[in-house]
């Protein structure tokens, strides 16, 4: 009997000190990213970013004075698992607030949940119809596709260029962006004289591209993320083509000249996100220091260089800090937090977000920039 | 090399003569416009065939593939696709990461394929002899599943570009562009179907694989070892495949999973050729790319993977042995 107290009483002991710990209020901050499938080039860095960022942030004390929990799920890029693990989320791991999913169409199907169960979701994803119109409790981080093409055609405007022929990948990323150009182009009397597009797992665009040199466009733009965009750059070379061609900020990475090779992405521009090219940039870049910051931290940490993709993740969170810090630290706090945010500078760019605006970024999120011996270099 | 100048000599013959035969059908046209446009759009033909033979000769290769372990063992090996998958990975490691010279990482990589599908057929097939084909084509799917998840461990999930073979300057033929590497691929396409066809009429084992595939039993009564003829269309089966995903590669680049699309489209054409491990198969193979490059140039680019499977469709609906064979013809 008298050991059965004792053993009874150790395991009081025990809850009460596990209660405690927990009692210092931990913030329980949720993720979804598609680490593996198809979209795991957007999943892989946004995890090991933020689970980076987690234990730099709980290593200097967390955030007023409370640390941060952090609950990662792979949705394998499947809209169907991003639901259920967003439920779990919710229910389950009592998370505040929620930085993912990977993609447009997980986030979609993730929209609903948060918003019934008012939980701030900020989504990784491009798609403009995240934020457009906008939903009281859904954010994003990285800027919507058409500020992308914008830059393109404001950029072709000073070249004199007026005909353009598309080449677009045919999944939500392509489809997206396809969209958004027609419409930008429409609105500035530009005419889209071809309008063609690939599978993702393509591998030979030659015929889409012979068929658009036969419409004699002054320039093609190209919509996809790797690999496709290498082979049409390839594929352009090998047919001799001296049309420009742009490619989208998706490609906005070494990866795609070293797939492309140096000699045929000579002369290719693209809309690339500040990240890939901080070097070159104004030294009065408000972005600048937290561009290296990121970069070298990441590379210390995985030995290979940050990309667009886990910056996303890094704005998710530091937006997320940034409202804990402003407002508080429950749902409804965090939301409202996250909408007062004001030129809080990011990977992807300089944040302000307003009630009517939940992503907060301009033309000023992207650079011009035009691949020049293999590497990158300002457009100007 | 000498195949390759060979294809390139031979082509550029031909399409001189193309040519010629151009210049003297425009040249009756009197309206200069209609002259350009016409040049332009018969450019634009030869085009889309170039494209069309090049990606069709690879889809023939994997064709075969199938085609070969079709005839020795009545199943389909759906892992077809890995080895095509292997040989350009494999190239691309001892290529770029080893640091071995082009010649010698290709016959690394055909050996290791091989053996690959040696042992695929040692572990996976051999010990099932007596499970229904149903289930020997399911454990090929797994197998492929399995390889394709191995390689993603290995080589993580990256695409990957091989340098050219020789050259990476576009040759112009009729208004028309090809890479020198499209001339290795018409060459080692060429080759290896030679080298399978005096293979398989000329040499022992080759006509004991031929047994195999007329009646087993009857082979097996004569002295074969069918066994052995099994093991021997994995192994040829596998080099085939591996050779076809290295010859490509520079072009196409690879990643883990590209032998999935690669591996469907080579088992289309097998199925086009009426399962014919001879000119059938490249002819299917052939026509499947031509008129999927012509079909993306002429129709929609939308639609380009769709044309393979509606083709695969029409053929299993309305004649099931293929569009090559007649009714009794041999099966090798």
């Amino acid at each position: 009997m008298k050991r059965l107290v004792s053993l009874f009483s150790v395991f009081l002991a025990l809850f009460v000190f596990a209660t405690s710990s927990i009692a210092a209020n931990p913030i329980r901050i949720g993720a979804l990213f598609s680490v593996t499938g198809p979209a795991s080039f957007l999943g892989e860095p946004e995890k090991k970013t933020l689970e980076l960022l987690v234990r730099d942030l709980n290593s200097k004390g967390g955030v007023q004075g409370s640390k941060v929990e952090l609950f990662v799920y792979d949705t394998q890029g499947d809209a169907t698992k991003a639901v259920q693990l967003a439920t779990r989320l919710i229910k389950n791991d009592k998370v505040v607030v929620i930085i993912g999913p990977s993609t447009t169409g997980e986030t979609m199907a993730v929209m609903p949940v948060v918003e019934k169960e008012r939980i701030p979701l900020i989504s990784c994803a491009a798609g403009i119809k995240i934020t457009e119109p906008v939903k009281r409790w859904v954010f994003k981080t990285p800027a919507n596709d058409h500020v992308a093409a914008e830059k393109i055609f404001n950029y072709a405007a000073k070249l004199k260029q007026r005909k353009f022929a598309l080449l677009t990948v045919s999944d939500s990323y392509g489809a997206s962006g396809r969209e958004q150009i027609r419409a930008l182009a429409a609105k500035k009397g530009l005419t889209i004289v071809a309008d063609e597009v690939y599978s993702p797992k393509d591998t030979d665009m030659t015929p889409q591209l012979t068929r658009i040199r036969g419409f004699k466009p002054d320039a093609v733009i190209c919509w996809g993320t790797n690999p496709g965009p290498a082979v049409v750059t390839r594929n352009m070379k090998q047919l001799g083509l001296k049309i420009p061609l742009y490619q989208s900020h998706g490609v906005a990475s070494k990866k795609f000249i070293e797939l492309a090779g140096a000699a045929a992405a000579e002369g290719v521009m693209l809309p690339a996100g500040k990240l890939a090219v901080y070097d070159l940039i104004s030294k009065n870049d408000p972005q600048l220091k937290v561009l290296r910051e990121y970069d070298q931290m990441y590379r210390k940490a995985f030995g290979t260089e940050a990309s667009t993709f886990g910056g996303y993740a890094y704005d998710g969170f530091q937006l997320v800090i940034n409202a804990v810090r402003k407002a508080g630290a429950t749902p409804d706090k965090i939301r409202t937090g996250l909408e007062q945010t004001r030129k809080m500078v990011g990977v992807s760019g300089v944040f302000n977000m307003s009630p009517s605006d939940h992503n907060g970024l301009d033309l000023s999120a992207f650079e011009m920039v035009r691949i020049t011996r293999g590497d990158w270099a300002l457009a100007r | 090399m000498d195949i390759g100048s060979l294809a390139a000599n031979g082509f550029s013959w031909y399409m001189m003569q193309h040519q010629s035969a151009q210049g003297d059908s425009t040249s009756a046209l009197t309206l200069s416009s209609v002259k350009a446009v016409s040049m332009n759009f018969s450019h634009q033909i030869v085009q889309y065939l170039l494209s069309g033979f090049s990606t069709g000769a690879i889809y023939s290769l994997i064709g075969l593939g199938f085609a070969i372990i079709y005839n020795s063992t009545g199943i389909i090996n759906f892992a077809q696709g890995e080895f095509v998958m292997l040989g350009g990975m494999l190239t691309y490691f001892f290529l770029t990461v080893a640091g071995i010279p082009l010649f010698a990482s290709i016959i690394l990589s055909v050996i290791i394929a091989t053996a690959t599908g040696v042992i695929f057929e040692r572990l996976a097939i051999r010990p099932l002899r007596n499970a229904t084909p149903l289930s020997l084509v399911i454990i090929t799917i797994g197998g492929s599943i399995f390889i394709r998840g191995i390689a993603m461990l290995v080589w993580g999930k990256d695409t990957h570009a091989i340098p050219m073979f020789s050259g990476t300057e576009p040759l112009f033929l009729a208004g028309a562009t090809i890479l020198p590497q499209h001339l290795w691929i018409f060459g080692i396409t060429i080759l290896i179907i030679v080298i399978n066809k005096l293979y398989f009429y000329y040499s022992i084992s080759g006509k004991a694989m031929r047994a195999c595939s007329y009646n087993r039993n009857a082979a097996s009564l004569v002295g074969i070892d069918v066994r052995r003829m099994v093991l021997f269309s994995f192994a040829i089966s596998s080099a085939m495949g591996s050779v076809a995903g290295m010859i490509a590669a520079p072009l196409t680049m690879t990643s883990y999973d590209v032998g999935v699309m690669l591996g469907l489209k080579g088992f289309c054409a097998a199925i086009i050729g009426g399962m014919s491990s001879g000119i059938g198969t490249v002819l299917g193979g052939l026509i499947l790319g031509v008129l999927e490059s012509l079909g993306a140039g002429l129709l929609s680019s939308g639609y380009k993977d769709a044309i393979a499977f509606i083709i695969l469709l029409l053929i299993l609906f309305i004649r099931p042995r293929g569009i090559f064979r007649k009714a009794e013809t041999e099966r090798v």
